[in-house]
């Protein structure tokens, strides 16, 4: 009975405290852009620079870098909040971990801190947490206390990139996914499944005893056909919208997605 | 004779696929993964903690160049140090209450003798001028963040390790092969967050 009745008021406490306890927390925004402005610090020509300059970035050194900015991260402090889009995103390459993330929480409280460089695993070495400090303090700030977000932003990424250039990281994946679209022309896995498509239909056409050996050429010819549309058809399936993009620092059409990096809390935080 | 050869051969084989099959049906190997995963998560935050310790020495002395009478604060964070670098981290401290609350008092001493220092150390302008000082301060800042980091991961890993060996049921193979409740870092001071801070505005 008593076990009853405390299973009971376990599970009540657990509907009533539990859950707003939860809701509480500053929610991690889905990541589809390199640099994420829930505060309405940029407009949209800045951002789209920004963007550029980054994915640039990524395609010479196979780094991810992102910015992330928020209104505020409360009541978490900076560091706390980041970790956990850190953990979500997972920004930089798997195994060799060099993702950065720059968050600025603007409204956030002086104690919470507004400024937050999250360094990843693999770049700590260049990127150490006196110089991310000194990021923050000498590169960010001085342009932040003027309202020059754009400006601090680019300095602040610029200076991370220069201190990443330091290290010898492995080398970006060659051809990265724009080169393997459709315009770009066929790819040469494409040819290998029309080859694929063709023998497939081929032996399903092909007659079955050899008494039909005059109208073998035509129906070979139809099988070649078909076989190179399906091809295209798989070709341009998984080229385009079909939903493969992540992977080792994965860029394609529009999207953007983390490439397995992990982060271990390193980095610093500081105010403007 | 070969049929009675070949006969216990095959109740052999067919005995150990059996046992297979019922071990990895009844969690044993879901314990494997998870206490590996507590441990893994363990070496985490002692390699942070490490980091710490490693960082102490030059913060010690960089503060004393400047700030040499205040002594009796700089003793109490190398004498924490010492203290927390002596404690054996052996791997039954995972599996011991006691030494792991042990691990937990000395590391957690030496957090409060570090930010008693920092705190001092706001008095001196030519020290927090300093830029060795200031490198140093964001390393510690930094791995305290780390440290942070280690820990919740650690908490999250022996959360999952410990409901799979309370719940039905596979806390029957638990019991069997001996996997107890690992314990977890609690609040290190929870009797000085529970009590009001005193503010006094007359200095």
């Amino acid at each position: 009975m008593a076990a009853i009745l405390r299973f009971f008021t376990a599970l009540l406490c657990a509907l009533t405290l539990g859950a707003p306890a939860f809701a509480q927390l500053k929610e991690v925004p889905t990541l589809t852009t390199r640099v994420t402005d829930q505060a309405g610090m940029l407009d949209a020509a800045q951002r789209q620079r920004l963007e550029t300059v980054l994915a640039d970035y990524e395609t010479r050194t196979g780094s991810q870098i992102a910015v992330l900015l928020v209104k505020s991260t409360e009541p978490e402090a900076i560091e706390q909040y980041s970790i956990r889009v850190t953990d979500a995103w997972k920004l930089g390459r798997k195994g060799v971990d060099d993702g950065v993330l720059l968050v600025v929480a603007r409204d956030n409280p002086a104690s919470l801190r507004r400024l937050r460089i999250e360094a990843g695993r693999g770049v700590q070495g260049v990127l150490t947490d006196a110089q991310s400090k000194r990021i923050l303090q000498d590169v960010i700030a001085p342009h932040f206390r003027q309202n020059h977000f754009y400006e601090g932003l680019v300095a602040g990424t610029g200076a991370i990139a220069t201190l990443l250039n330091g290290e010898a990281f492995p080398a970006p994946k060659q051809a990265p996914r724009q080169a393997a679209q459709a315009d770009e022309g066929f790819p040469v896995w494409a040819i290998f499944a029309m080859l694929a498509g063709a023998f497939m239909l081929r032996s399903m056409f092909r007659p079955r005893g050899r008494t039909m050996r005059s109208a073998r050429g035509g129906s070979n010819w139809g099988g070649a056909t078909t076989g190179f549309i399906l091809g295209n058809i798989i070709g341009n399936m998984s080229n385009g919208g079909g939903g493969g993009f992540g992977g080792g620092g994965g860029f394609g059409g529009g999207g953007f997605s983390g490439g397995g990096g992990s982060f271990d809390g390193g980095g610093a935080s500081g105010d403007w | 004779m070969t049929t009675s050869f070949i006969f216990r051969w095959t109740r052999l084989l067919s005995s150990a696929v059996l046992a297979g099959a019922l071990l990895s049906g009844c969690g044993y190997n879901d314990f494997q993964t998870k206490d590996e995963a507590t441990k893994a998560s363990w070496s985490e935050v002692v390699n942070q903690y490490q980091r710490r310790a490693d960082l102490i020495p030059n913060l010690v002395n960089t503060v004393k160049g400047y700030a040499s009478h205040e002594s009796a604060t700089l003793e109490a964070v190398t004498r924490a140090r010492a203290q927390a670098t002596s404690f054996q981290i052996t791997p039954e401290v995972l599996n011991n209450p006691e030494a792991f609350q042990k691990f937990q008092q000395v590391q957690g001493e030496l957090s409060g003798a570090l930010s008693r220092l920092m705190m001092v150390s706001e008095k001196y302008p030519d020290l927090k001028a300093d830029a060795s000082f200031r490198d140093l301060q964001s390393q510690l800042e930094g791995t305290e963040n780390r440290i942070t980091v280690a820990r919740q991961r650690y908490i999250a890993s022996v959360q999952d390790y410990n409901v799979t060996v309370r719940q039905f049921p596979k806390n029957l193979t638990a019991m069997v092969f001996g996997y107890e409740v690992k314990p977890s870092f609690t609040v290190e001071n929870e009797k000085a967050i529970s009590t009001a801070p005193a503010v006094d505005f007359g200095k």
